[in-house]
């Protein structure tokens, strides 16, 4: 970060170390269940499989969340919703892509209002597969998330704004009435 | 070492100390309740991990002046509340700035972060912020009207205004002012209830309904610093409490009991309960807690 600047190499390494240990045990989701996916998100997150020893936990509003869940497939109409958390989030934020609906539209894949491909429009850090995936899936899903973050891997957020007109572009094809700002941070 | 050195570092011990405390009490609250609804639960330092990820995040929000200042107002109230709160009985290290006059302090200092952190969350315009403004103001005016009858009952018993003299009066076990004076201990009880916003009295946070209201637009660092002066003010208000009605503490083992079992009471009935609504918990603060600091008062005065 910007105090980084003054230190020396090795000081810097050892302060990621530290960030990214923290960043990788505290995961706060705000779950944007649009589709039948937010179903597997209440037993994820209660006693059966209780996702908080992870210390994954559920945030109330996108200022205050690190990972973005996208349960299931996205209509054209709720997208333009899913950017506008996606760029209400602080950094640094990561996007997880929750069942087949999010890789190739799953059993949406010939319908005329909905997303295929969720990677271009938003930069996913870790598709998780299934129809629908179980709260097992979800949790190694999350697990995959905190070894990317341990790597210093997920780096979706970075690659979103170095790739920002591209992924404009992307939405903007999809999205017919664009009466947005052109980032709210 | 002279009195200056050990003034400068209690200064500067009293706040970690606090901090370290008020941090390992929340993740120890996080078990209990995940205990309590069947879960293994978080580690007990998970709050001491998310802090240090909020701290470490980018914060590129602005609404404004006054959304800046707000979490700054909150933990300028939590930390020199916690000054003026002699930690432990008869430690120069802990003393601070501690006077005589100091629960009247106290009384007015306890307050302004709530209204620093309303003058903040107005400014973001987020219309669960003002809600959750509105629904905190609201129910502090309900509790702060028996925990003032209860200090003032105190006050006029003891013929005092500070912590250290109200300590001084309880030498024993059995002259814990919790038996002395036990209307005063409850009225105050029912308000620290309140004071600490765990269920049925999380009208201003309500997760559900609300989107955690006043905190809603605040993210990283600000979120950060709350939680800091969150667990500072906890810690702080437990010390208040031990102070006075459970006779203070001489070494910090046993301040760490006592605080741990005053807090128990507002977790574990927050744990077992649905949340009131805000007319409800207001009405409930100007019934039996009021009542009870009332007949205190009437007790000392007859």
């Amino acid at each position: 970060m910007e105090m980084d600047l003054s230190l020396d190499r090795q000081s810097r390494e050892i302060l990621a170390t530290i960030k990214n240990f923290a960043r990788k045990h505290s995961l706060w989701v705000v779950a944007y269940g649009t589709g039948c996916g937010a179903i597997e998100v209440p037993p994820t997150m209660t006693s059966r499989y209780d996702a908080e020893r992870f210390g994954i936990r559920g945030a109330a509003t996108p200022r205050q969340a690190d990972v973005l869940l996208i349960t299931g497939y996205l209509a054209v109409k709720t997208l333009k919703r899913v950017i506008r958390t996606y760029e209400q989030m602080q950094d640094p934020k990561y996007v997880i892509g929750f069942g087949s609906c999010t890789i190739n539209g799953g059993m949406y894949w010939d319908s005329y209002n909905t997303i295929k491909l969720l990677d271009m429009y938003l930069p996913v850090d870790v598709f998780i597969n299934g129809c629908m995936p179980r709260p097992e899936a979800v949790i190694s899903g999350f697990i995959k998330l905190q070894q990317l973050i341990k790597e210093g891997k997920a780096e979706g957020a970075k690659k979103y704004k170095e790739n920002l007109e591209w992924y404009r572009a992307n939405q903007k094809k999809i999205i017919k009435n664009w009466r947005m700002p052109e980032y709210n941070w | 070492m002279d009195s200056t050195t050990i003034k400068i570092l209690g200064f500067i011990l009293t706040p970690i100390v606090a901090f370290v405390v008020g941090v390992l009490y929340g993740g120890i609250v996080r078990k209990i309740t995940a205990r309590i609804q069947n879960r293994v639960g978080p580690p007990v330092w998970q709050n001491l991990l998310d802090i240090t990820k909020l701290y470490s995040k980018k914060t590129a929000i602005h609404h404004g002046v006054m959304q800046h200042l707000g979490p700054v107002f909150a933990i300028t109230a939590s930390v020199t509340s916690l000054f003026f709160i002699p930690v432990l009985k008869h430690s120069p290290l802990f003393t601070n700035l501690s006077f005589d006059g100091d629960l009247i302090f106290l009384l007015y200092m306890m307050v302004f972060g709530t209204l620093g952190m309303a003058l903040g969350a107005g400014e973001t315009g987020n219309p669960n912020a003002a809600i959750g403004v509105s629904r905190g103001l609201a129910m502090m005016v309900g509790y702060e009207i028996p925990f003032v009858l209860s200090l003032v009952a105190l006050m006029i018993q003891f013929h005092t205004t500070s912590i250290h003299g109200l300590m001084e009066v309880q030498k024993g076990f059995s002259s814990w002012l919790i038996f002395q004076s036990p209307f005063a201990f409850l009225a105050g009880i029912l308000a620290f209830l309140g004071m600490m916003h765990y269920a049925p009295f999380d009208v201003p946070i309500a997760p559900a309904e609300l989107a955690s209201g006043p905190v809603s637009e605040f993210g990283g660092k600000y979120l950060a610093l709350m939680m800091t002066s969150g667990s500072i003010f906890t810690f702080a208000k437990l010390v208040l409490f031990t102070d006075i009605f459970l006779g203070g503490a001489e070494d910090l083992i046993t301040l760490l009991i006592k605080t741990f079992a005053l807090y128990m009471i507002p977790v574990i009935t927050g744990i077992v309960n649905p949340r009131y609504r805000t007319e409800q918990a207001v009405r409930f603060f100007w019934k039996w807690p009021t009542v009870f600091g009332i007949i205190a008062i009437l007790i000392v005065v007859l």
